[in-house]
């Protein structure tokens, strides 16, 4: 039976199960779905931070671009997942304010805008994804509105849903 | 009992004691709000609450609520940020009485009427902090102000990336406005760095056991 699973803010989710992973209001955080088609196994990361740089990684390892792609990976390997036939896309990343001179620490920005961290995300998740030979069939990120993510892991298909632009599929 | 990071709890009189810079910052607030749009403004007593960070989206009706945010950074003696928020509701009858125009225009937030809110969270923001200042002989100083209107929890992530991550538990003080006669519900919402609630506390006479 396939269910509705919650992937809330540095989360991680995996199925076998043909479940929806829902992700709500996604700001600069970047939603990363990892799926191998033939197999009918996916994975949701809610990625809210780039570099782990060591830290909290054991607690929650979806909270960053650079341990989540990895552990999604294994996670859906270890589902019956084939390597080689793994495909990922990739929603969000948006820059919601523009505030001149923030500070945002943990992009290790002393000043200018904090406004990176959507992009840097995506940025992060690609080089990680690159790594691992993960090609990107579908990307819905940037832009400055936020995105819910139902992400049918049978499928593939991506339905992201935002305030300004309505219903897509991806 | 809401507990910060370190598993502390606030007491009641530690509650009390934030409440009551929220009560000075709202007699602030209101008198700056009404010399804005010559209107009369009130401002209730405000609730003070310890509320933990993936709650708040449901003061505003859900993550995927659309809401209007005012968000700024506070610097000084002690950092952190603040989020005015606002139900889209809630944002278009303050804009709508704050600037009048055209009952055409009343589900449009117009650039002039996102400029008020605009405005509308930095002065509650300022009060809030001034009052704030005067309690504890703290110096604050709060950023220019950004504004969205989107789902709640796409402006509350950002705000989380900003804030490093380090508070699970926020502070939210909740705020009724009243112009000409209309109640309308915003929540401010603080965002202590780490350390900076104690350091308040503190000053407020008030500290962690």
């Amino acid at each position: 039976m396939s269910d509705l699973v919650n992937v809330g803010v540095a989360d991680l989710k995996v199925s076998d199960n043909s479940d929806t992973l829902v992700s709500y209001g996604l700001g600069s955080c970047v939603a990363v779905a990892i799926f191998d088609p033939v197999k009918k196994v996916g994975g949701l990361a809610h990625v809210m931070l780039p570099e782990s740089r060591g830290k909290e990684t054991a607690a929650a390892p979806g909270k960053f671009a650079d341990t989540a792609v990895p552990h999604l990976v294994q996670e859906l390997v270890r589902l019956g997942a084939r390597p080689k036939g793994l495909k990922c896309k990739l929603v969000g990343g948006a820059q919601m304010f523009e505030i001149p001179g923030s500070r945002n620490k943990q992009a290790g920005l002393a000043c200018g805008p904090s406004a990176n961290i959507g992009a840097r995300n995506v940025e992060a998740v690609k080089q990680a994804l690159e790594e691992l030979k993960v090609p990107i069939v579908g990307e819905e990120t940037g832009g400055n509105h936020g995105r819910t993510v139902r992400f049918d892991t049978s499928s593939g298909v991506i339905d992201i849903t935002s305030i300004y632009f309505g219903q897509s599929a991806l | 009992m809401a507990k910060d990071k370190s598993g502390r709890s606030l007491s009641e009189l530690q509650i009390d004691a934030l409440r009551e810079a929220g009560n000075i910052g709202a007699g602030n607030a209101a008198i700056a709000l009404s010399q804005m749009v010559s209107k009369k403004v009130g401002l209730s007593t405000p609730k003070a609450s310890l509320m933990r960070l993936s709650n708040v989206p449901e003061l505003v009706g859900g993550p995927e609520a659309p809401v209007a945010g005012v968000y700024l950074n506070v610097t000084g003696d002690c950092s952190g940020s603040i989020l005015l928020l606002l139900e889209e509701e809630s944002a278009l009858s303050l804009a709508g009485l704050m600037v009048p125009g055209d009952i055409e225009e009343a589900d449009d937030l117009t650039v002039v009427k996102k400029s008020a809110l605009q405005e509308t969270g930095s002065i509650l923001s300022a009060s809030y902090l001034n009052a704030l200042g005067q309690l504890t002989g703290l110096f604050f100083k709060p950023s220019v102000p950004g504004f969205a209107v989107d789902m709640a929890g796409a402006i509350l992530d950002y705000v989380l990336v900003d804030l490093a991550s380090s508070a699970d538990y926020v502070l939210v003080v909740e705020t009724d406005f009243m112009v000409s006669g209309v109640k309308v519900l915003g929540h401010l919402v603080l965002f202590p760095d780490l350390g900076t609630l104690s350091k308040i506390l503190d000053r407020l006479g008030v500290p962690f056991e």
